[in-house]
């Protein structure tokens, strides 16, 4: 019973469970400023992390960037800027998006094209299959022919014989 | 015929060949993490730091122009920074190139000097940068990280980790020797 309601309490905590790493300290006065500092903290990458936005680190680097991204705001840079800013020094490495562009085409559409091939691959596999003990297994848009009088006799014949 | 059933085998064996490759990579010191510096062929980001505590000199990005030197990003804090140190120190008693310190995110103002004092002082210049300043102008992920900076203050070649004897004999001597030679007009 007990595990149960503390699995209950988790689980209904979980959605309140946001991974902000923002400190308090850190937070400006202006909340618009502060709000735009958060969206430009979603797109930077930790650098010392593997997978996380600086907003979401506890990295000293991390916190330290985030302070940078608000010193930025404050002075008057766009939230462009500001990512610029970061994107010279640190590369394209530092967007948690890779930009679209022809360095990165292969990442972005490379996922497709393989599926799209093993799709193919997996329809013509399917058109060209042989069904169990040989029988061709019939693919879609071939015509299905009908049996005919004498095929339907033998039919009933051979299923008589099998029953007896 | 049955390409199929073979294929998940070669598939495992090339995956293999590629992992032992790469681990080879990383064995050999040509680290598959590291991040290659957008900076590279780029003047030295514009700042200015602080003296650490106890000096009156701290230095920015001017101080370097007219002189090949050698930017080292470290820390009390950092283990490998240790490691390289000693090394710094025999490359300032031999005079080979001038090092300017960045003492990276002491916690304390002290820190830093202190273990100066302890291990010795490679540096020509000294600056402070607890808020990583110097240290995000560069594109710095970790302690210790150098640079080699031309005369006219354009980041030529960037060393991620500590410098040793062969590292310095391989990699940033050859370097800094070569872009001795290039004349500022």
């Amino acid at each position: 019973m007990r595990p149960t309601l503390i699995a209950a309490a988790l689980l209904a905590a979980l959605p309140f469970a946001q991974a902000w790493a923002v400190e308090p300290h850190e937070i400006l006065k202006d909340p618009t400023l502060e709000a735009r500092a958060r969206e430009v903290g979603k797109q930077l990458r930790c650098v010392v992390c593997q997978n996380q936005a600086i907003d979401d680190s506890n990295a000293e680097l991390a916190g330290d960037m985030r302070v940078l991204v608000r010193e930025r705001i404050q002075a008057g840079d766009s939230n462009q800027q500001v990512i610029d800013y970061m994107v010279d020094r640190y590369g394209d490495y530092v967007l948690l998006d890779p930009p679209f562009k022809a360095r990165t085409l292969v990442l972005w559409i490379g996922p497709g094209v393989i599926a799209l091939l093993g799709l193919g691959w997996l329809a013509s596999y399917f058109r060209r299959r042989e069904g169990v003990g040989g029988q061709t297994v019939v693919a879609a848009g071939e015509q299905v022919q009908p049996l005919s009088d004498e095929e339907r006799r033998r039919l009933d014949q051979l299923m008589k014989d099998e029953n007896a | 015929m049955r390409v199929v059933y073979v294929l998940p085998l070669v598939m495992i064996l090339l995956l293999g060949v590629f992992s032992i490759l790469q681990l080879e990579k990383v064995g050999s010191g040509g680290g598959v993490d590291k991040l290659p510096s957008v900076l590279i062929d780029r003047p030295v980001p514009d700042f200015d730091l602080p003296p650490i505590q106890g000096r009156d000199q701290g230095w920015g990005s001017k101080d370097l122009l007219g002189q090949v030197t050698l930017v080292n990003i470290f820390g009390s804090w950092c283990v490998a920074c240790q490691q390289e140190h000693p090394y710094l120190v025999t490359i300032k008693s031999r005079d080979l190139v001038k090092i300017y310190g960045i003492d990276w995110r002491e916690k304390t103002p002290e820190a830093g000097p202190a273990w100066l004092k302890r291990y010795g002082d490679p540096y020509h210049r000294v600056g402070d940068d607890p808020k990583s300043h110097a240290a995000i102008a560069f594109g710095v992920t970790g302690a210790p990280e150098s640079f080699i900076v031309d005369k006219k203050g354009v980041i030529r070649h960037k060393h991620t980790g500590p410098i040793t004897p062969e590292v310095w004999a391989k990699e940033l001597w050859p370097v800094i020797q070569q872009l001795k030679k290039e004349k500022v007009e």
